[in-house]
């Protein structure tokens, strides 16, 4: 599956299906993020049941503590 | 003299009205490490009337790589930041009121300044979540904007949180991130902080000439390695039920004082004791008691420092103690109470 993460388009493996398996696949599934899925922000609780599909527009912002 | 901010009056939706309110107004920042250093210099030079800049730590080598306000001669005295930043801006504008304070960023400091001098804004330079949800609650309370800004590695993250209006943290969070997210051990790079730092102190100076329709209202990032840039509009994320922002608001963390007495600070393998009851120490005394010990001892008028055990302890006045060399609190509690307790 193609979808555009932050702007730039990124193939992803099969195994990823989920906006859960998303952020797990780019290892920021310990972290809090703000997702965001063709301009829709998901509830975390709905991380692992918001499934991708192809083409679709995703954002990823996540929280960081250093300054 | 008089031309000092002419280019910036020359910038159309600042104006010389706008410098007239710029200049009459108050700044707290929390925090004088890259972030805090960087946006103080920033509203310095733009003629800001007055900032509080509060720190905790003192000025070490690995600073000078990004903290701009700092020099050498301040990491070999072990200058606690908020006074090195303080001779530093005070250099730089003469006409700035700048109040230093050397301490802990607590729940009760921060309330206590809100009583005394409530400023006009908050910038977040900390580098720890706890302290944020302490600014989110104070912001809150006092009904006060604060702008959420951090960094590590080359990404960054900045959010403007306006009571009564936006989301707060506590809305975007919903739980306190632990440790990992907070140490900064993938190391940080200055133009991160940079950008951090133009992000803030761009929509600080908007809320400064009181031109709330510009400001961005969207929850920012990006990674000037990989060349990402991200903004979220995040309103939906506002929650009635917020223990913070909410239609009952109970402010959680502006009673969580008495539990972090003892802290491990973040990336610094460092444990900070902090007595229950705030007593300012007599360094000059400590210092003859630790001598006749046979401990040697290196001072300045805000800290004392010396290393015993193979850890070194430094003393701050307020009675803070910093013990380097570990992340066992107890440990540092050992230390502490067999050479200052
Ligand atoms: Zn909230």
């Amino acid at each position: 599956m193609e979808i555009i993460i932050n702007g730039d388009k990124i193939l992803l493996p099969e195994s990823v299906k989920t906006v859960s398996d998303l952020l797990s696949h780019f290892q920021l599934n310990n972290k809090i993020a703000i997702v965001e899925v063709n301009l829709n922000i998901i509830n975390k609780q709905d991380y692992e049941i918001t499934t991708l599909s192809n083409g679709d527009k995703v954002e990823i912002v996540h929280f960081v503590g250093g300054g | 003299m008089t031309d000092r901010y002419s280019r910036q009056e020359l910038f159309a939706p600042i104006g010389k009205e706008g410098q007239k309110k710029i200049a009459a107004k108050h700044v707290l920042i929390i925090g004088a490490g890259a972030l805090g250093t960087g946006n103080a210099e920033a509203f310095v030079r733009a003629g800001i009337g007055k900032i509080t800049i509060i720190d905790r730590d003192y000025v070490e080598w690995s600073n000078l790589q990004r903290q701009q306000l700092y020099s050498e001669e301040d990491a070999k005295e072990r200058l606690p930041k908020a006074i090195a930043a303080k001779q530093r801006l005070e250099r730089i504008n003469s006409n700035v009121v700048i109040e230093a304070i050397v301490g802990d960023a607590t729940a009760r400091e921060l309330q206590l300044i809100m009583e005394e001098n409530k400023p006009h804004l908050i910038i977040d330079a900390t580098d720890n979540f706890e302290t944020r949800m302490v600014i989110n609650d104070i912001s809150q309370k006092y009904r006060i904007p604060w702008i959420y800004g951090a960094c590590v590695g080359s990404y960054g993250i900045s959010y403007v949180i306006l009571p009564g209006k936006t989301p707060c943290l506590n809305c975007l969070l919903e739980t306190v991130p632990l440790g990992g997210l907070t140490c900064d051990t993938a190391g940080i790079i200055s133009p991160a902080v940079q950008m951090v730092v133009a992000y803030q102190v761009t929509e600080a100076l908007k809320i400064l000439v009181e031109d709330w329709k510009s400001l961005r209202n969207k929850l920012v990032s990006f990674d000037l390695w990989k060349n990402q840039h991200t903004a979220i509009r995040v309103d939906k994320v506002k929650k009635v039920t917020c223990p913070s922002c909410g239609e009952k608001p109970t402010y959680p963390y502006l009673s969580y004082d008495l539990q972090t007495k003892t802290a491990v600070l973040c990336g610094r393998d460092s444990v900070q004791i902090r007595p229950a009851v705030r007593q300012d120490r007599d360094l000059g005394e400590l210092a003859e008691l630790l001598a006749k010990q046979g401990i040697q001892v290196e001072k300045n008028p805000y800290l004392l420092s010396f290393t015993a055990d193979g850890h070194r302890l430094v003393v701050f006045k307020d009675g803070r103690v910093l013990v380097h060399g570990t992340k066992d609190m107890i440990e540092a509690k050992t230390l502490y109470n067999r050479y200052l307790g």
